[in-house]
């Protein structure tokens, strides 16, 4: 992956820079000791590293301002992040640039149960708004599996997904306002605990802009009263074909369970070595769960179980408590741990039609054969969500490079299929140059529009999503 | 001069060659305000692309009419879980609604609290800007975050920001059952207590309204059968102590959530019509501000639709309740002022979608 060559210009303002920043932000807020900066070098896309100019973790919005005014002032780049976890290098920095983390700023503002919504600082992880409202039978629904770790400030920036999105939404469809911070350091607040913004949609387009737009400091999320119960069945299939109609049935049959999830035979193999959950040995397999009451589970699981039915499966286990539940998520919460144990893997995430699916299975096996790299496959079913995961040797030369060739003719197919290069993961910097296939000139255009109006220097973030032939012009005007 | 292009690619040339204002009409039902201009109808760009009941997804052309996508979607026992707001009835405006006009009119019904707005149904759009180009964005999958997201952004924008010529969207199942509790209620404060708690509870209520002008809460359970009867008792249950609860089976039950959508309270009144979106629980201090002379309110007391009478300064009297409103018939803005720091943003964004000034002029900003 190409990024584009640090100027010297801003590189060499980088001592003007700090003593400004630290004149007026506490001390413990300014950091450029490259011993501390380099937990700041990559996100999750490890084999991106850069040192950044230095770093800046506020405490609160005004001091965001701040930081903001002096680095438009002074024509520095900022790469904003939350708590890291991007798998595409989003919070990846560049030489000339600065980091601004939110991480410092985790406060619960407001909590409104009868209104249903939270409003957080957004350096909060995504598990502990959860955590803060648990107590009194709530959650707030998207839930990536980096929910641990990773920031709602993220989580807003990549209009992020989770296992349970099929039946709750994504971070777009549970955001109902931002505090959110300009390049020029002006403080905007868009849509607020209503169920709909004012006006133009500014919170649908700001989500999802991969920090691209301006800094978010604090987020209204809704939050929403917890199911009585939930329970899952595994069903077992001894072809993807037949899993994927299966899929399909269901959800043309009414049922619209909280998750479908699909595992592929390489990596149920992978899974089962690493984790011994006891899946069995067969083609693909569905986990597939369901909320409510006892009585409510009962009736949506035997309807399942009875549409399986008709498709021959190899395998039917279901559930009775939250123990048997919990050793069926067993083997597909592992399964990221299990193929990084076989190997350095890449996890894609095109979005297909769910009809295409053993088709594009099909073509990924195909081209594994051809470039001679593993993959396995486990994915989000309901929603077409692939999550291809590619294996390599990193220590091996020109792996990554062959992997990286790979990944772009998996995502190539997905929307050739009528997909797109990324459901949930965001485009960054890794998927930034293959924008190309799934737009036009005029598509793009339409988007950097938009960046345009929030951040007319393009300051911030501004080596990511767009290609870097299409945002050349843009980027370089300061220079 | 009155077009009406029969392609997209029709449209765009009459839009780049043209320098006039232009006033943009799906099926004119939702025309609250009549805009100068050139007349441009969508009605010609129609027909279903594409429809795959097992993903959930359907792509149509944006002048496709809403009677022709809904009947197509009810052979596969499907619907569009937003109930689109109708406002034919209460604006008295003839034709038919467009699929276009419904998500550039972000219509959104009283399952938004549960499923979600027109806007999270909305998955990709094809429009043409203000200069005439053709631009698409989201794409037919239900997972998308390949660039930004200008889908949510066209959503809504009243044919401010270009011309929808293809819209795609998500589609659910019609459940098998509908039910809905109906209870008394005299005074907002009272209905708002007893919606709000119906909403904090796990039993996925799907609607939540209350028709002040018969005085009744209505809360609606949907769903499969023994689902459906359990969770209509729990809640009985929960709300009996506000007063004696009937239950609504079926057609009945879905009677009600049809005048509603079609504000049909509201219907045949004089006066000015709004719409305020407050946080439910403002509800009550929005009707006590206002007095209105007859009001619905969805969304749990979120949204309330209100006929007043006729130059009342609704904006005035909200005074410090956070929120905004929305003036459907009267003589004032129909969009609520954004705040400066706002303003200056999407006055921008309407110069670069609309270089030329053309497209639904004054009607939003
Ligand atoms: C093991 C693993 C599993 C994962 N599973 C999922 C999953 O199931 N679903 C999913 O969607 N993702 C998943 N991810 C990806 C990742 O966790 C998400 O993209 C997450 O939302 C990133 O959050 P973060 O706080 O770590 O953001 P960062 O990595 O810090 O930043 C991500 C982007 O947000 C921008 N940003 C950060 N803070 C701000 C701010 N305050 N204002 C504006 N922009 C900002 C950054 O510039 C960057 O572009 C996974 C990642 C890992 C490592």
């Amino acid at each position: 992956m190409e990024m584009p060559i640090p100027s010297d210009f801003r590189i060499a303002r980088k001592s003007e820079l700090m003593s400004r920043l630290r004149a007026v932000l506490p001390p413990e807020c300014v950091i450029d000791d490259p011993m501390e900066t380099r937990a700041y070098e990559c996100d999750a896309l490890s084999a991106y590293r850069c040192a950044p100019l230095g770093v800046v973790l506020p405490y609160t919005t005004e001091q965001v301002a701040t930081a903001l005014k002096i680095c438009f002032e002074m024509d520095i780049p900022v790469v904003p992040r939350g708590a890291g976890t991007s798998l595409a290098g989003g919070s990846l920095p560049t030489a000339d640039s600065i980091i601004l983390g939110v991480a410092r700023m985790n406060d619960v503002l407001e909590t409104d149960y009868a209104n249903r919504f939270v409003r957080v600082q957004t350096g909060r992880t995504n598990l502990s708004v959860t955590g803060a409202v648990e107590a009194d039978g709530y959650f707030y629904a998207p839930d990536p599996s980096s929910q641990l770790a990773c920031a709602i400030a993220g989580n807003i920036a990549m209009n992020s997904g989770g296992a349970h999105c099929l039946k709750y939404g994504v971070t777009s469809n549970n955001l109902l306002g931002v505090r959110l911070v300009t390049m020029q350091g002006e403080i905007v607040d868009i849509g607020g605990a209503q169920l709909d913004a004012a006006g133009m949609d500014l919170l649908g387009v700001i989500c999802g802009s991969e920090g691209q737009l301006g800094v978010v400091t604090e987020a209204t999320l809704r939050i929403l009263h917890k199911p009585e119960g939930a329970l899952p069945v595994l069903i077992g299939f001894d072809s993807n074909e037949v899993a994927g109609a299966c899929v399909s049935d269901i959800i043309r049959a009414g049922v619209l369970p909280v998750a479908i999830e699909f595992m592929d035979r390489p990596c149920i193999r992978a899974t089962e070595e690493f984790a011994k959950a006891g899946y069995p040995d067969c083609e693909a397999l569905l986990i597939i769960e369901v909320e409510g009451s006892p009585l409510e589970i009962e009736e949506q699981l035997e309807k399942i179980m009875s549409i399986a039915a008709a498709h021959d499966p190899v395998e039917v286990r279901r559930a009775n408590d939250s123990d048997e539940a919990a050793r069926i998520w067993l083997g597909r919460k592992s399964a990221f741990g299990a193929m990084g144990q076989i190997n350095d893997y890449m996890c894609l995430d095109g979005t297909i039609p769910v009809s295409k699916l053993p088709y594009v299975l099909r073509r990924i096996g195909e081209m594994s054969q051809q470039f001679g790299l593993g993959v396995g496959n486990v994915f989000h079913a309901g929603d077409g969500n692939m999550h291809p995961l590619i294996l390599y040797n990193a220590n091996e030369p020109g792996q990554l490079e062959l992997c990286e060739q790979f990944g772009a003719e998996i995502l190539k197919l997905c929307v050739e299929v009528g997909g797109c290069l990324t459901g949930e993961h965001g485009v960054g910097i890794e998927k930034r140059d293959l924008m190309d296939h799934q737009f036009a000139p005029d598509d793009l255009e339409a988007q950097m529009a938009i960046k345009d109006v929030f951040d007319p220097k393009w300051l911030l973030n501004p080596a990511k999503v767009f290609p870097l032939a299409a945002s050349e012009r843009r980027r370089d005007q300061g220079l | 001069m009155d077009y009406q292009p029969t392609s997209e690619a029709e449209l765009s040339e009459i839009v780049k060659a043209t320098t006039n204002p232009l006033a943009i009409v799906g099926g004119g039902t939702r025309r609250a305000r009549p805009v100068k201009g050139d007349m441009v109808s969508t009605a010609g760009i129609s027909g279903i692309v594409d429809y795959e009941p097992g993903a959930l997804t359907m792509v149509a052309r944006a002048g496709t009419p809403l009677f022709e996508i809904e009947a197509t979607l009810a052979k596969e026992n499907q619907q569009l879980a937003f109930e689109p707001l109708s406002l034919a009835g209460i604006l008295g405006s003839s034709g038919h609604s467009t699929i276009g006009g419904v998500f550039a009119a972000n219509a959104s019904g009283s399952r938004r609290i549960q499923a979600g707005a027109a806007r999270d149904f909305l998955l990709g759009v094809r429009f043409v800007d203000g200069a005439g180009k053709i631009v698409k964005n989201g794409g037919r999958v239900m997972k998308n975050v390949t660039g930004y997201d200008l889908v949510k952004l066209l959503a809504g924008s009243w044919g401010t920001l270009g011309i929808l010529s293809e819209v795609s969207f998500k589609v659910l199942p019609i459940s098998d059952v509908s039910a809905t509790l109906s209870m008394k209620a005299d005074d907002p404060k009272t209905a708002i207590d007893i919606m709000t708690t119906c909403m904090n509870t796990a039993f996925d209520v799907t609607g939540a309204a209350y028709d002040a002008v018969a005085g009744c809460v209505y809360i609606r359970i949907e769903g499969f059968e023994k689902s459906v009867a359990y969770r209509s008792g729990a809640l009985q249950q929960i709300v009996s102590k506000f007063g004696a609860v009937d239950i609504l089976e079926m057609t009945a039950s879905r009677a009600v959530w049809t005048q509603i959508q079609n504000l049909s309270m509201l219907q045949n009144r004089d006066g000015d019509l709004w719409r305020v979106s407050v946080k439910p629980t403002d509800g009550a201090n929005v009707v006590h501000a206002i007095s209105p002379d007859a009001y619905v309110m969805d969304w749990s007391g979120g949204s309330i639709w209100m006929r007043v009478s006729k130059g009342m300064d609704v904006r005035g009297a909200l005074g410090s309740i956070a929120g905004h409103a929305t003036c459907y018939v009267g003589d004032a803005a129909m969009f609520h002022p954004e705040p400066e720091n706002v303003r200056v943003l999407t006055d921008a964004i309407r110069r670069k979608y609309d270089p030329k000034a053309i497209l639904n002029q004054g009607l939003m900003g």
